[in-house]
């Protein structure tokens, strides 16, 4: 079994990702001068201390990588400030745009700049303090309840507030957040601890139908209710996008872990039937796929509430930019509703042109490809699921929010992650990049020839916090044979070995 | 759980591909579709976001875009708005556009075929696009006079260089101010709008070109060309000229002005003309035939379709399928048959012109940004109206119009001047339109105009062409040949 992984040299990859690190925070700075330009006609005041501030987070990030995780993967970091740099210049550019039309609320490319230093000081802490992803196991349960409680939040009254028909902000004082951000890392980690416990009895119980491994109806429990919360959150908070996003995040991991394809069905068979019966009941919803459908219709663009409006400002705005786009502040992005925000790869398609929007989107395919190689590349079933679900969930809630902008799919309010404004979701995926970066350092590491003696925090603090937090169930069983996990295996296999008795 | 991993990248890049198809289908795809959307607003917050050309009369712009510190860039402004209203038009955001910013509005905004290199030259260099300068035919001198002559009565005047077509003053009563829609904003620039529309006199519409009037007695010009054409006439063929004729088919009959007599029974082409005989040219028009009449104010530019100057002008008629009480009645200028001022002024520019019709243009270059002249608009015949020996005898005739006829309130001293009166019927119960068309120096033509008072302007039914419209003709002249 320890034949089948090859020892061979790594490179840790830091050189390469001091490099990379040049163009990335290159286009963020120069987009960010470029901005200033094209609106005003001179360079924006503070450009240096731009530049130096926003190099000064990149490298502390970068030397942090260097000291604690030094087989990271070398190409999340400069994607991720590529991107955010990107976003900071966009909206930068459009607050200007706002100011320039005498907006009162145009204040906000200082605060996205204030988020980006928080996220960074927030990921580092996470890079500092989270030395082995396998840690995050032990709070399996915990996560669970901090995912529910995360989303629950903005239904409570006095602090959840309703902004644009979706409630689905947090209020305290001046600060506020979108708790589902937070909540889709929760999840990712309920989702890994839990799945990789039960992946086998999910598996491997149950009949076949029509070619189908039809799971267990006791089984079924834990899927449905990720599928009930999903419809609270579409019902109750009127979030159709981080209710598709939650959805599909637990099915891509579910798959990821029992690699039955029934799964992925009877999830799309349930979410397809919730939205058809939510369309039906919910007239916001079936609004959404008016919009979809006939965007361009008079009659629907006209609507007052709920109409196409939007979408077809940014249709127009992607068709103004054409294949080279109109440049750095030449455009009128700010003449589509939330050009910072929801819109803002319509922003971009618009001043950066089709070239601009699809050299974006490679490198967001840069960064989840990287994501799920370093999936494929950790030894431990619980970092594999991690990984591939935080990869997943970035590309997925990409998908989502380019794909309702562009009319693959019906409009959701999600956010571009790192591009767009919002303290929340920049937090929440400078947060997923650190567990990536964390997992890809233990994926990229040489395996030591001779492991005699597991380190205690491998395998069986793991094994003991789940029984500790769940005290019946079938946990316990992985108990026993968890503490002589012997190290990497061939990743194919489930790290725990749950055996066909559940009991 | 490799496998799946892989399964699950494959999904991700297929995800991504399809955005990536669908970014493509929006941008490239659909662009052209979604760029000429009439919701799209973009169209019209670029133009307004770049320097839209002046537009420009006697080196002076009478439209320019001046920079403003508001989310459009630049506001449009009109030195002398009312004057101008009738070649500039308006340029609203919430209106359109209309007149010179209408049909030159590719020029204006340097968008237009002639100013490709210079856009290239734009994308590359970065630079933002500037429209190119219209200048106009217009004579701010003959302009200003046509406008005060005209005072606030409901008219219009058309001047025009009859070698060459050329405009020099177009003018409609009452005009209106462009700056109060060019305004950027949207509510207060379509109220006004809404105000001028309903205004009386149609402010928004220009009576020099797009307004069509029975022509009166100015269409005995045609007349008599069309009788001269003829071989059979001369300037002093004598024509049967009775107090009153009565017209054929029925018991009503056409009269002379006041019921007066022309002077005999008999008179001459050249005196019929010199005292606007309406019986005269009745018969005449009765011997000449439907046809003929026809095809001479056809050659005068009737039924050529609308004209482009580049402006629109609406197209001068001559009705079709005439009895003859209905012939004798067109023949003098009255019933069916319908002229704008402009397609006056073309008559008298013709005869001036020795029998040829140039095509009249109101865009004498088009200038980039950098100066460099894109477009400059030849002269151009348009057809032959009459042989020079009809324009020599016609011009004679209109000379004795203004010296000793109808028209001597369009006396100059020292310079010749030919013309013809007309006062146009219009509704019964209502004051006349009154006509004057003329062109000086006879003998060297260098202003042709046709000048419309509506309903008698201060004069009301007293009003004739002679004493309402002459005076604005003579003051025209005047500007003109005092340049």
């Amino acid at each position: 079994m320890m034949a089948s992984i090859q020892p061979h040299r790594v490179r840790p990859g830091r050189g390469t990702e001091l490099l990379l690190l040049v163009p990335a925070l290159g286009i963020g700075i120069a987009g960010y001068v470029l901005a200033g330009l094209g609106v005003t006609d001179q360079v924006p005041p503070h450009a240096v201390a731009y530049a130096v501030g926003t190099t000064v987070l990149a490298l502390v990030v970068h030397v942090v990588l260097r000291l604690r995780a030094p087989y990271a993967d070398p190409v999340i970091l400069p994607v991720v400030v590529a991107l955010n740099g990107l976003g900071l210049g966009m909206i930068s550019r459009i607050s200007l745009a706002y100011a320039a039309r005498g907006r009162a609320d145009s204040g906000f490319a200082d605060r996205q700049l204030a988020w980006t230093a928080i996220s960074v000081a927030l990921a580092v802490g996470v890079l500092l303090l989270l030395r082995d992803h396998r840690t995050l196991r032990r709070y399996t349960y915990t996560a669970m309840v901090a995912a529910l409680a995360l989303i629950v939040l903005p239904l409570l009254p006095v602090i959840g507030q309703t902004v644009n028909g979706a409630r689905i902000w947090v209020r305290v004082g001046p600060v506020g957040m979108q708790p589902a951000e937070f909540a889709k890392i929760a999840l990712a980690v309920f989702f890994a601890g839990y799945l990789v416990t039960h992946r086998d009895t999910l598996a491997l119980a149950g009949k076949k139908v029509l070619g189908l491994q039809l799971p267990r109806a006791r089984d079924l429990g834990p899927i449905l209710l990720v599928w009930g919360v999903s419809l609270l959150v579409l019902v109750g908070q009127r979030d159709l996008g981080t209710s598709l996003l939650f959805f599909g995040l637990f099915v891509a991991m579910l798959y990821l872990a029992t690699e039955r394809t029934s799964w992925v069905v009877i999830g799309l068979l349930l979410f397809v039937g919730g939205a058809i019966a939510a369309a039906a009941t919910f007239a916001h919803v079936g609004a959404r796929f008016d919009v979809w459908l006939r965007a361009l219709d008079q009659d629907v663009y006209g609507r007052e509430f709920g109409g196409s409006y939007q979408v077809v400002q940014g249709l127009f705005g992607m068709a103004n930019g054409g294949l080279f786009g109109t440049g750095w502040g030449q455009g009128r992005p700010d003449l589509v509703p939330y050009a910072e925000s929801d819109f803002i790869i319509a922003s971009i398609g618009e001043e950066l042109g089709l070239t601009g929007l699809l050299a974006v989107l490679l490198l967001y395919t840069v960064l989840a490809e990287r994501g799920l190689r370093t999936a494929i590349g950790v030894r431990d079933g619980f970092g594999k699921l991690l990984a591939g679900g935080l990869s997943f969930v970035v590309a997925f809630q990409l998908f989502v929010v380019v794909g309702g902008v562009t009319r693959i799919i019906p409009l959701t309010g999600l956010t571009t992650p790192f591009l767009a404004y919002g303290g929340s979701s920049l937090v929440a995926n400078w947060i997923i990049a650190a567990l990536l970066l964390r997992i890809s350092d233990e994926a990229r590491r040489p395996v030591p020839v001779v492991r005699a003696v597991p380190t205690p925090d491998i395998g069986v603090p793991v094994a003991v916090a789940g029984r500790a937090e769940r005290a019946d169930g079938p946990v316990r069983s992985s108990a026993r044979t968890a503490p002589d996990d012997p190290g990497p295996r061939p990743d194919d296999r489930p790290t725990e070995h749950i055996g066909g008795d559940d009991r | 759980m490799n496998t799946p991993l892989r399964r699950l990248a494959t999904l991700v890049l297929v995800m991504f591909v399809a955005l990536m198809g669908s970014a493509s289908w929006v941008q490239f795809g659909q662009a052209g579709d979604l760029n000429t959307d009439p919701r799209n607003a973009r169209t019209l917050y670029r133009e307004h976001g770049n320097a839209r050309g002046p537009i420009v009369a006697g080196g002076e712009a009478i439209a320019a875009s001046v920079p403003v510190d508001d989310p459009f860039g630049y506001q449009r402004t009109y030195a002398n708005g009312e004057l101008y209203s009738a070649v500039t038009g308006f340029y609203s955001i919430a209106n359109g556009r209309s007149q010179l910013e209408r049909a030159a509005n590719d020029q204006l905004t340097g968008r237009g075929d002639q100013l490709f290199f210079s856009r290239i030259r734009d994308l590359l260099t970065g630079r933002r696009p500037e429209g190119a300068a219209v200048e106009t035919t217009i004579l701010p001198a003959a302009q200003q006079a046509a406008r005060t002559a005209l005072g606030d009565q409901q008219g219009a005047v058309a001047a025009i260089e009859p070698s060459t077509g050329r405009i020099l003053a177009l003018v409609s009563t009452p005009g209106f101010d462009p700056n109060v829609l060019a305004v950027h904003s949207t509510s207060e620039a379509s109220a006004r709008y809404a105000e001028l529309d309903a205004a009386e006199g149609n402010p928004l519409r220009s009576n020099a070109t797009q307004e069509r009037y029975a022509p009166g007695s100015t269409f005995k010009l045609v007349t008599a060309a069309a009788a001269l054409e003829s071989g059979a006439y001369g300037p002093e063929t004598g024509v049967p000229s009775p107090v009153q004729l009565t017209l054929p088919q029925t018991s009503a009959t056409i009269g002379n002005f006041g019921g007066s007599s022309c002077g005999g029974d008999e008179v001459s082409l050249a005196e019929a003309l010199r005292v606007s005989c309406n019986t005269a040219f009745a018969n005449l028009g009765l011997t000449l035939g439907e046809d003929a009449l026809r095809e001479q104010a056809e050659r005068f530019g009737f039924d050529g379709g609308e004209l482009t100057i580049p402006t629109q002008v609406v197209q001068s008629v001559f009705p079709t399928d005439l009895d003859p009480p209905s012939l004798a009645q067109t023949a003098i200028g009255q019933r069916d048959v319908a002229a704008t001022p402009l397609q006056v002024a073309m008559i008298s520019a013709a005869i001036a012109n020795g029998g040829q019709v140039m095509r009249p243009y109101l865009v004498e270059t088009v200038r980039a940004a950098d100066l460099t002249v894109v477009s400059q608009t030849d002269p151009e015949t348009l057809s032959t109206a009459v042989s020079a020996e009809t324009a020599s005898a016609l011009t004679q005739m209109m000379v004795g119009v203004v010296e000793s006829g109808t028209g001597r309130s369009a006396r100059l001293p020292g310079v010749q001047v030919a013309g013809k009166t007309g006062t146009a019927e219009t509704v019964p119960g209502e004051p006349p339109h009154a006509w004057f068309t003329a062109f000086a120096p006879a003998e060297a033509p260098r202003v042709a105009v046709a000048v419309i008072v509506e309903n008698g302007g201060n004069l009301g039914n007293e009003a004739t062409g002679g004493q309402v419209a002459a005076p604005v003709a003579r003051a025209v002249i005047e500007a003109v040949l005092a340049s």
